[in-house]
């Protein structure tokens, strides 16, 4: 997994509520065998005409912010189906941090796995990023997860939380596979438990 | 396993059950005993293992299906779709390869996972569940822990057997009373997720309770369950009781004659403890609950069938009064309109949702002795070669073909338009499914969620129609 450690980059507003993953990946693209190659479908419906043409009020369709990094969303983002096509997809695109007052906790979890930095912030705060994001290009907001702080362009200082072995993973781009095989015997002496105390299951 | 003199809901329980180890910042190892597998979420996760070397841990805690792109048509053909056929291809090679038990899709005992995962007794009360898939929360009905994840969770399960998670916050939902005439587990989740809204429940696991829930049968808690993630929450409870073991008691799966008293005796233990408090608690009365149907492009934007489509224009909100207006323009539908009159061109009876025998029967009954109405397509989706094998035992297959509807093999199908089952553009359909997503059922469909007897009824009326005046 890629490190994530911190990112000065564009950041696309997308001042929508309940964003669901079928929104951000819909499901006919989910038919590959790959984690690579959905970036082109990212937001699909809201990105393309029929005939495939791009919408140009589209946020992604306009520069900046086709180089966005870091996208500013609205509540519940992520919420609906468990695909980790989604993160893939906007990872694909090239976001690295999603900014939103609260995810859906599957989506949450899934961008975790991948690199991705989703940050909870209060809503007033997420509007300043908001504002902030609709300056565009020269209008870079730089995020630290070393020190669990956002910095907007006019230098204010915005503090951010992450769970302590997530931020870990992330800094250290850690499989956590390979940290719990490390935990081995631990398994291996709950199954052996298990096959005495509770031998149906 | 952690004993606490503290009172403990049955998430608690089950949770403690099933913790291998516990980090410092809360963070726990917990253990997986059932991992449920389809051809969507599972290739990458594959993939993983093989490029590190990595086998399944527990392959006989595992089983696979394909349930998502297959055709609903005679499968004896093959998968015509190329990207659907490999993908399905790909999950066969990859459970050959890693061990993995497999339901071969001609199988009788094909179907949509979390449909076939209850009935051969691989769900069981007191387990941990899971499945790349957010509708996992459906197992809950019987009384286990049961939630979807992503493709890198399905990887570390399939190495590991085990699981890392923060535990949950409790809330309760109690539907107290008797659920009316006409009214069913879906309008019963409906109302709930109109009334907590689609985050209502994030971060909780959600326990159903009162006396309507204990009412419901099997299927019914199953539906509820299922539509928990609709609510926010990635998983939905309900205790076990009789009705739970009755179910549960002879099924493939389900524990042997010598273990089922040891098991009984265990799940009896699993019921929140009197005086367990929660984070969080809703209660509903089951006699307000009226037949409902979605006119938004959200779950949460339901209403009872009696009521008329919402005016943006009346919302104080900008936020919402903006979301609103976005929904009624997407969905062709006019402010003020009312919802029994809107017409509908398809109706879709399946999913993980209502697909079980119980559903077939609701949607038999209104359709029996009536004609699908002109100009509507009305498809009807068993979960699975069982369900579909029993309908055709019971009849209500011929009662469905006569009435003019569309008697298909089992599968996902229309619930999210992976096979070449699909809305059109601008089609509008009345579906027992989960979510009315825009383009959820096909670029540009409009989709209402409903009973599967109020989807019989806008079947045979062409329109969202009360099912309780069709009687």
């Amino acid at each position: 997994m890629q490190k994530f450690t911190t990112l000065t980059a564009i950041a696309a507003p997308l001042p929508l509520a309940n964003v669901d993953t079928d929104k951000i990946i819909p499901a006919r693209f989910l038919k590959t065998i790959k984690r690579t190659g959905l970036g082109k479908n990212l937001f699909n419906a809201m990105r393309y005409n029929e005939d495939g043409s791009e919408k140009p009020d589209f946020v992604l369709n306009q520069e900046p912010y086709r180089k966005a990094e870091v996208l500013i969303a609205g509540e519940n983002f992520g919420c609906g189906s468990s695909r980790e096509h989604a993160p893939w997809a906007l990872l694909d695109f090239g976001i690295r941090c999603v900014i939103a007052p609260d995810f859906a906790d599957i989506f949450h979890n899934n961008c975790f796995k991948n690199g991705i930095l989703p940050i909870k912030l209060p809503a007033e705060q997420v509007e300043k990023l908001m504002a902030d994001a609709r300056l565009g290009g020269n209008a870079r907001i730089t995020v630290d997860l070393e020190k669990e702080e956002i910095v907007r362009p006019n230098g204010e200082r915005i503090g951010f939380k992450i769970d302590p072995f997530r931020r870990h993973c992330l800094l250290n781009g850690l499989d956590d596979i390979g940290l719990t095989m490390q935990r081995a015997g631990a398994i291996d002496s709950y199954e052996a438990k298990l096959r005495e105390t509770q031998p149906w299951r | 396993m952690v004993q606490s003199a503290k009172p403990r809901t049955l998430f608690d329980k089950i949770w403690d059950a099933h913790v291998v180890d516990r980090m410092e910042d809360g963070t726990c190892l917990i253990y997986i005993d059932r991992h449920l597998v389809h051809e969507v979420t599972s290739p990458q996760a594959f993939e993983g293992l093989r490029a590190t070397g990595r086998k399944v841990r527990r392959p006989d805690l595992t089983t696979a299906v394909a349930d998502h792109n297959i055709p609903t048509s005679d499968r004896r053909k093959g998968i015509a779709e190329e990207e659907s056929r490999i993908q399905v291809e790909t999950l066969e090679e990859n459970v050959k390869a890693f061990g993995v038990p497999y339901i071969p899709i001609l199988d009788v005992r094909q179907g949509i996972v979390h449909i076939i995962g209850p009935e051969l007794g691989l769900s069981q009360p007191g387990m941990t569940i899971v499945c790349g898939d957010s509708h996992t929360s459906t197992h809950g009905a019987l009384g286990a822990l049961a939630f979807g994840i992503g493709t890198s969770e399905v990887e570390h399960v399939l190495a590991t057997q085990t699981l890392l998670q923060r535990p949950a916050k409790n809330m309760r939902i109690s539907v107290e009373g008797t659920l009316p005439f006409g009214c069913s587990g879906k309008d019963m989740i409906l109302a709930i997720i109109a009334r907590i809204g689609t985050a209502g429940g994030t971060g909780h696991v959600i326990e159903y309770a009162g006396e309507a829930v204990r009412a419901l049968d099997m299927a019914g808690r199953m539906t509820v369950c299922n539509m928990t993630i609709e609510a926010g929450a990635r998983a939905g409870l309900v205790a076990p009781d009789e009705t739970t073991f009755a179910y549960v008691k002879g099924r493939p799966h389900a524990p042997s004659a010598a273990n089922w008293d040891k098991a009984v005796a265990y799940w009896r233990t699993l019921p929140s403890d009197p005086g367990a408090t929660y984070d969080k608690e809703v209660v509903l009365k089951a006699a307000e609950i009226v037949p409902m149907v979605t006119w938004g492009t959200s779950p949460e934007d339901a209403l009872p069938v009696t009521e008329r489509v919402p005016d943006p224009a009346a919302t104080a909100d900008e936020k919402r009064r903006a979301a609103m207006q976005r929904m009624v323009e997407y969905m062709g539908l006019t402010p003020g309109q009312k919802l029994s009159e809107v017409t509908i061109d398809k109706v879709f009876i399946g999913s993980c949702t209502n697909g079980r025998i119980e559903d077939l029967r609701a949607a038999a009954a209104v359709a029996k002795g009536r004609k699908v109405a002109d100009g509507v397509y009305a498809m009807v989706v068993p979960g699975s070669g069982l369900v579909k094998k029993q309908a055709e035992e019971e009849g209500i297959d011929r009662i469905l073909i006569e009435a003019g509807f569309d008697w298909r093999e089992p599968g996902c199908s229309m619930c999210l338009g992976m096979n070449p089952d699909k809305l059109k553009p601008g089609e509008r359909c009345a579906s027992t499914s989960n979510r009315n997503f825009e383009g959820r059922q096909g670029p540009g469909g409009r989709t209402h969620l409903v009973s599967p007897a109020m989807a019989a009824a806008a079947a045979v009326t062409g329109r969202l129609a009360d099912v309780r005046e069709l009687g």
